[in-house]
């Protein structure tokens, strides 16, 4: 049986731009169809603006790559139309153990708040999430929105101009031309756009690689996650033990820096390895197996023009703290309102320089916490390792050891503080919900809160008087009436109320809140709109 | 008498344990071990409690009562 990456999932089909005569100019132009170029191709299509992805494969991801995917990318894939398939499928777990050398120094559970629709984790393959991808391009074709994917088309080389990138691309029965008022570069970490746009990717190598194996095998261990630091079976290294749906399993094994990769990957030399780790007896079957060397680096910029970079192409994290595909989503979910917003004249150009800024803080973010938990992993000096050792036995005795153990942090979405778009804070409620945060979830008498908010700018209000639509220089906004009485579990006013009896909150698109308010006053929302369209740069 | 407190009790654990591993950087293993040792002296006499100061040393010890 053939394994699902292995076949053809948009297979190479001659498109009528090939045979134009001159180039054709599309709306938008994806290069990557990897999770994040899928992603944002759905996105424009689902607000109706036209989008060609070019790949130059034509399978999902090979191997299974990304296995983790939090909340929020959930959240934003409930708005895509595939949120619910990766739920069904995917498995959810809570509990980790903590091994040190010979034994479990401790156990944890993640203790997911209550009051949200989406769990907080769940563990799949990355090529079922990029079929479910597919699958939602395939519906919305169906249904007529203006959305493309090609298979086997390269893109070899583009240029710029200051309103259109013009993009040679190579097919299996020759090259072409086309063109595109704008193009989002999601061409993954080794991003052929950025070289030919020569721009730099700097951040740090972590001299180490990994093996990472998915093997099938039918063992009752329980869907946890268990990490070991320096256990008999890798001596001086780590190891990660995790569940996938469809009784695999992922396996991490760090290997030290001075290793002869080819070797190390072939399977005489990974079952034995497997064998220590998992026992002598256990029966299992390699599915994919790969060596992994971690960077954490980004782009300086990830706006160029009418070029756009999304995704592992814009930033590279290590994969403690499942952050790549999750940030990514956060990248295009940011982008795709703007760009609509921008092909419609509704916003200036200008709007687009808020998405470098907002992610580029998402980038960091990420990829501060994924270079600590590299650094707690993976020691760099002698004493790093003493004082990792000392925590890690601490912590089989003393509780307060255990928030310093770190073998990756959990991708939690960035709050947009500081940014251009959010509005001064003008209620006395919670922090969480504060100007530039991604609204949290809550129960209602009937579903759930983020929903309800789709995919526009909503005027929130809780026991506040508002109008139902206000338009404020092309820009419509729709109230979202909601009282504590609809709040059945007191977490509506627990999240976004407070202290306070009444809140107003002008939510974006992307369901990050741009300013909230104990009433409804018109001039002050009617600023706040422009702000968060890139319309009002000080706060006046 | 007081206790030692053993459950979490430093705000933020990821930022202060990325800077005391700064504080190591670039430090050859004497230096780092005469860090430590002036460390381990600055929070003792900040402590002062004698039987706060003999718990945590049994603590250290990860000898349990
Ligand atoms: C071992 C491992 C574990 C991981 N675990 C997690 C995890 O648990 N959670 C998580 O969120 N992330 C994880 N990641 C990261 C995740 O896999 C990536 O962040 C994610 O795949 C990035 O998606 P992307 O769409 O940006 O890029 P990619 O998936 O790399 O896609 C890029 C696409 O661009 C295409 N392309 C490249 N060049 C051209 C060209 N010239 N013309 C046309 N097309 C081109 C490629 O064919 C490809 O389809 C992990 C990564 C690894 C390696």
């Amino acid at each position: 049986m053939s394994k699902i990456f292995e076949v053809p999932l948009y297979a190479y089909e001659r498109s009528p731009d090939q045979d134009a005569p001159a180039p054709v100019r599309h709306k938008v132009i994806v290069v990557g169809a990897g999770p994040i170029g899928l992603a944002a191709a759905i996105d424009l299509a689902q607000q109706g603006v036209e989008v060609v992805v070019l790949d130059d494969n034509d399978k999902v991801s090979f191997g299974s790559r990304a296995v983790c995917y939090a909340k929020r990318p959930l959240e934003i894939l409930d708005r895509l139309g595939c949120g619910q398939p990766m739920v069904d499928k995917g498995v959810e777990w809570n509990i980790g153990k903590v091994f040190f050398n010979d034994r479990q120094v401790y156990e944890f559970n993640l203790l997911p708040e209550e009051g949200h629709q989406r769990p907080a984790f769940i563990n799949l393959q990355q090529y079922y999430f990029e079929e479910y991808l597919v699958n939602r391009v395939r519906e919305l074709q169906a249904e007529g929105a203006p959305i493309e994917i090609r298979g086997r088309n390269k893109v070899e080389a583009i240029g710029t101009h200051p309103d259109h990138v013009k993009v040679e691309v190579d097919t299996p029965e020759g090259a072409y031309t086309v063109e595109a008022d704008w193009l989002i570069a999601c061409d993954g970490a080794g991003s052929p756009i950025r070289s030919m746009l020569g721009l730099d990717f700097v951040g740090r190598v972590f001299e180490d690689n990994f093996l990472i194996a998915d093997v099938i095998m039918e063992a009752d261990f329980p869907t946890e996650r268990w990490f070991w630091f320096d256990p008999p079976f890798n001596r001086g290294q780590s190891a990660l033990l995790h569940k996938q749906p469809d009784n695999v399993w992922r396996i991490d094994l760090q290997l030290g820096w001075d290793i002869d990769k080819e070797r190390e990957k072939r399977p005489e030399n990974v079952i034995p390895r497997l064998k220590a780790m998992l026992g002598e007896d256990v029966q299992f079957e390699l599915e994919w197996v790969s060596i992994y060397t971690f960077q954490c680096r980004r782009m300086e910029k990830f706006r160029h023009g009418r070029v756009i970079f999304a995704g592992d192409a814009a930033h590279q994290v290590s994969p403690f703290g499942a952050r790549g595909a999750n940030s990514g989503l956060q990248d295009t979910d940011n982008l795709c309102w703007k760009l609509k917003l921008v092909l419609d004249g509704k916003a200036p150009e200008s709007l687009l320089d808020s998405y470098d800024y907002e992610r580029i803080h998402g980038a960091d973010e990420n990829i501060l916490n994924s270079t600590r938990s590299t650094d707690f992993i993976t020691p760099k000096s002698d004493m790093s390792r003493i004082l990792r050792d000392a925590v890690l036995d601490l912590s089989e005795h003393y509780e307060f050891a255990r928030p310093l153990v770190n073998s990756g942090r959990l991708s939690v979405p960035c709050t947009y503080d500081g940014s251009p778009l959010n509005s001064a804070d003008a209620l006395d409620g919670p922090e969480r919900t504060r100007p530039g945060s991604p609204c949290p979830d809550a129960p209602l008498e009937d579903g759930f809160l983020l929903p309800r908010l789709g995919g526009k700018f909503t005027l929130l209000t809780i026991d506040a008087d508002a109008p139902d639509v206000i338009e404020e220089d092309g820009i419509e906004v729709t109230r979202l009436a909601l009282s504590v009485k609809d709040d059945p579990t007191q977490e509506l006013k627990r999240r976004y109320l407070g202290e306070a009896e009444s809140a107003v909150y002008l939510i974006r698109p992307d369901q990050h809140v741009a300013a909230r308010s104990p009433s409804f006053d018109e001039q002050s929302i009617r600023h706040a709109i422009r702000r968060a369209t890139g319309k009002e740069h000080a706060n006046v | 008498m007081s206790d030692l407190i053993l459950t979490p009790n430093i705000d933020t654990p990821d930022d202060f344990y990325a800077v005391l591993l700064a504080a190591h950087e670039g430090l050859g293993k004497d230096e780092s071990d005469a860090l430590n040792a002036r460390l381990v002296l600055v929070l003792a006499n900040h402590i002062g409690d004698r039987s706060i100061l003999s718990q945590a040393l049994k603590a250290a010890a990860l000898k349990q009562e």
